[in-house]
């Protein structure tokens, strides 16, 4: 199924006019599915709450503006994952040592620190707040999407049936269990983290070529914490498709509302949030495993990192 | 010199004000409900606007809104409690999981509420004035209104604190800020306690917004974010569940704020953010925790 | 050979001593027992031979090397494993992942798909009696399962020492007999065995030396039989 996925993205400018509102829509959906994805990869099976996705989408987002000029386009959109990568190892050395909510507190932090960061610096050191850049074509975007997605799906599965994810999980059981069956906590949390926000620093590099005006205010918009953990949230966590189905809805659900009603599209999401807490636990996936369980007996337990390999 | 000093301390203090005030009520949703609400920087915006709202189309001043908006919004916070937090509560099955959930729907109502007031008020930043004419202690010159919000902020702070050390009301929510299941089983009515704490919260976030707005600031739907990192930062400074110490710690980070203003304007957030981090490196429990 | 040496352990916390100058050594092949009444200072000493808590002052010598202050999965690869009062297993992975875990991080360190590792998980399963609940959920056993897995888990690091904590309580007459064998066979393999206990029939049938604590302070030593006869012992747990 997968392979037919692929064919199907990889074809898809061929039979759809190049610059189409098709393709750049599905830019935006492979855009929220991959940091769906990648908030999926950390948070999920340890439980820690990371409310940072917005910065390191920032940095990615800058590191392209900044670089995009003087170096090849793959090389820029690596480094702008590698510098999220690097902040996200340095941010969860210091802080996944602490309790989960402190942690997110720093999390929810993190993006105006660096927002706060990359302001000051405009406005002090480069005597401009905000800059123009060239724009890619719609296309070559898609396709960086679409090789950052296959990426991602990859990266997430190996990890799941890796050493490394059996970890995890159990991280997110016990710190302490695991600690003393030999697990280093702080390094794979850490390592687990930077992987997580690597990815969203591709994201952010790539999805910066559509753009030709960046500023830390719509780089580092807390939009882009909110709808990976809502999608997450929504969708679940448990396996490979469910925060891809949730990104899927959601990124459906923008593009409808976004023309119509501009400010109470996430209204409306926000209420979602509120509901999905409170009703939904475990998400669609919770509901849809519920439903494939039925009349089988036996307990239903969407245990989060859990894919049976 | 002297003057350059007092320049620092009462601008340190007046800043701080308002930090003290709404990190109290931080502290109260979280120290005692245990409610991370980061939506409540959202409140301080609405404080902002309403007195804003009052005094451009009703000629109210914003002292005499505090005393149509603190019920107000203590009503609100109370409501939100009941119908959002209070559910989650009970149908967490732990401590740990009903933070991680109370938190997410925390983030959620900051959407809701960000958005409800760019609906009601739009995009564009607003402001007004109100008591803007300097006031001249012993060499260094300040404006009345923020002289104004740091009376106001003691004020209200020492009432609180009164409240919270004489009345039943007071000592049960104590009682609750130490340990809730031990206070209910001591027959306080937890549900209630803590759902007057998550409206106090409201209250002073509203009050707080409301002074701020009194301090010519520009406001504008978005600029819930800030404070209510600040008061995250204060509430850690001070210690967890100390409310006293969250009082204390908004002074001091106003202080640094203050200063670091002075010195390079814009970077005062990145100071409270290295105030941060140095804390959880050192001492999570804060200067004043225990 | 001294497999573990503990001098002068100090742990406070707040106002509260835990222990106090506590010194004792074990020897490669004993089973020890570590007994006292409730608050005695028992799990804190295991806490801080097994890095969970770091003394106030106080030395740790593992095999004749200096651990104080190591981190726990540091130690776990050293050679010492260890199990908890409450019984801290992975509840939502399986009976085989619990293993599969300490196996891979343990010394070990094998990978998922190895057949070593799946043979081996199989052999500790079968060897502490979980054979047949390869692919249960942890957290569906019965609570002497629980605890047979939580030494599995411990078993599957390769541990030269092994902590239990209170490996019996909770277990009814027949479960405790099963423990008591279970135990004795993991000294058979080499595994040299510390371990907390209220069950007095246990700890006097199977332990070679007993140790006893009280208020954090070592006030006994000695044979089961010594220790059965010391006066202060009789007082503190009958004057009680």
């Amino acid at each position: 199924m997968l392979i037919a996925l692929l064919v199907l993205l990889v074809g898809l400018p061929a039979y759809v006019p190049s610059s189409s509102y098709t393709v750049i829509l599905v830019t935006n959906i492979l855009m929220y599915v991959v940091m769906a994805l990648s908030w999926a990869i950390f948070s999920g099976p340890t439980g820690y709450i990371s409310l940072a996705p917005a910065a390191f989408f920032g940095v990615g987002v800058y590191a392209s503006a900044i670089l995009s000029e003087s170096l090849p386009l793959p090389l820029v959109i690596l480094i702008g994952g590698l510098a999220s990568f690097v902040l996200a190892y340095l941010v969860g050395s210091v802080t996944l040592r602490l309790r989960g909510m402190y942690f997110t507190m720093f999390t929810f932090g993190l993006v105006e620190l660096v927002r706060n960061l990359v302001h000051w610096w405009e406005v002090n050191i480069t005597g401009t707040v905000g800059r123009l850049i060239a724009s890619e074509d719609p296309v070559t975007v898609f396709y960086g999407m679409v090789a950052i997605f296959f990426a991602v799906l990859l990266a997430s599965s190996l990890i799941k049936r890796s050493r490394f994810g059996l970890a995890l999980r159990s991280i997110g059981e016990s710190e302490e269990a695991a600690a003393h069956t030999g697990v280093n906590v702080n390094r794979v949390k850490a390592v687990t983290f930077g992987v997580s926000a690597f990815f969203m620093g591709l994201t952010g590099a790539t999805m910066c070529m559509r753009w030709s005006y960046i500023d830390p205010t719509t780089a580092f918009s807390i939009q882009y914490s909110f709808m990976p953990v809502l999608m997450a949230i929504f969708g679940g966590m448990g396996h490979l498709y469910a925060p891809v189905l949730g990104a899927t809805i959601f990124s459906l659900l923008e593009e409808l509302l976004t023309t119509k009603f501009p400010y109470y599209y996430m209204l409306i999401f926000g209420l979602t949030m509120l509901i999905v807490i409170v009703f939904m636990p475990y998400g669609l996936e919770g509901v849809i495993e519920k439903w494939r369980k039925r009349g089988k007996g036996g307990p239903v337990d969407v245990a989060y990192g859990a894919e049976k390999a | 010199m002297i003057v350059r000093f007092l320049d620092i301390a009462i601008g340190g203090l007046l800043t701080g004000g308002i930090f003290a005030l709404i990190a109290v009520g931080f502290g109260l949703q979280y120290g005692v409900a245990r409610v991370l609400n980061i939506a409540h920087g959202e409140f301080i915006m609405l404080g902002a606007f309403c007195a804003w709202t009052l005094f451009t189309r009703a000629g109210i001043t914003p002292l005499v809104s505090m005393v149509v908006c603190a019920p107000f919004f203590f009503a609100i916070g109370f409501v939100i409690y009941r119908i959002l937090y209070n559910p989650l509560r009970t149908s967490s099955e732990s401590a740990a999981v009903f933070e991680g959930n109370s938190m997410l729907a925390s983030f959620g109502l900051l959407f809701v509420v960000q958005n409800i007031a760019l609906i009601i008020w739009g995009a564009p930043v607003r402001g007004y004035t109100y008591l803007a004419f300097p006031i001249n202690l012993m060499g260094a010159v300040f404006s009345a209104n923020r002289m104004v919000t740091l009376i106001a902020s003691v004020i209200l702070g020492s009432a609180f604190y009164v409240f919270l050390i004489g009345t039943r009301t007071g000592k049960a929510i104590r009682a609750a800020a130490q340990d809730a299941n031990a206070a209910e089983l001591m027959g306080v009515r937890i549900n209630r306690v803590l759902a007057l704490c998550f409206g106090f919260g409201t209250m002073m976030a509203a009050l707080g917004g409301l002074l701020l707005s009194m301090t010519s600031i520009m406001l504008t739907p978005v600029m819930g974010l800030q404070y209510t990192l600040i008061a995250i930062i204060v509430v850690v400074l001070g210690g967890l569940g100390n409310i006293k110490g969250s009082f204390i710690g908004g002074f001091i980070l106003g202080l640094v704020g203050y200063i670091v203003s002075s010195v390079q304007p814009g970077l005062s957030m990145v100071a409270y953010y290295v105030i941060f981090l140095f804390l959880l490196l050192v001492k999570p429990t804060g200067i004043l925790g225990k | 050979m001294n497999i573990l040496e503990v001098e002068g352990l100090n742990k406070h916390f707040g106002g509260l001593t835990a222990t106090s100058a506590v010194d004792f050594h074990v020897e490669a092949g004993e089973i020890v027992g570590l007994i006292g009444p409730n608050g005695a200072g028992k799990t804190t000493v295991f806490n801080l031979v097994s890095g969970a808590l770091l003394p106030d002052s106080g030395v740790v010598r593992f095999k004749g090397t200096g651990i104080t202050g190591f981190k726990p999965h540091k130690i776990v690869r050293m050679g010492i494993a260890r199990t908890f009062q409450s019984v801290k297993i992975f509840s939502r992975m399986s009976v085989s992942e619990n293993v599969l875990l300490g196996h891979l991080f343990g010394r070990a360190k094998g990978s998922v798909t190895s057949d070593p590792a799946r043979g081996e998980t199989e052999e500790i399963l079968d060897f502490v009696g979980l054979g047949g609940l390869k692919e249960a959920r942890a957290m569906d056993l019965i609570l002497a399962s629980q605890k047979r897995l939580e030494v599995a888990r411990a078993l599957a690091t390769h541990p030269d020492l092994l902590l239990l904590d209170e490996v019996m309580a909770g277990l009814t007459p027949t479960e405790v007999a099963k423990a008591m064998e279970l135990v004795k066979s993991i000294r058979e393999r080499g595994v040299t065995i510390v371990m907390i206990e209220h069950v007095m029939k246990a700890i006097m049938s199977i332990c070679d030396r007993i140790i006893v604590l009280h208020h954090g302070v070592k006030i006994a030593e000695g044979t089961p039989e010594e220790v059965v006869s010391n006066k202060t012992v009789i007082e503190i747990y009958l004057g009680e």
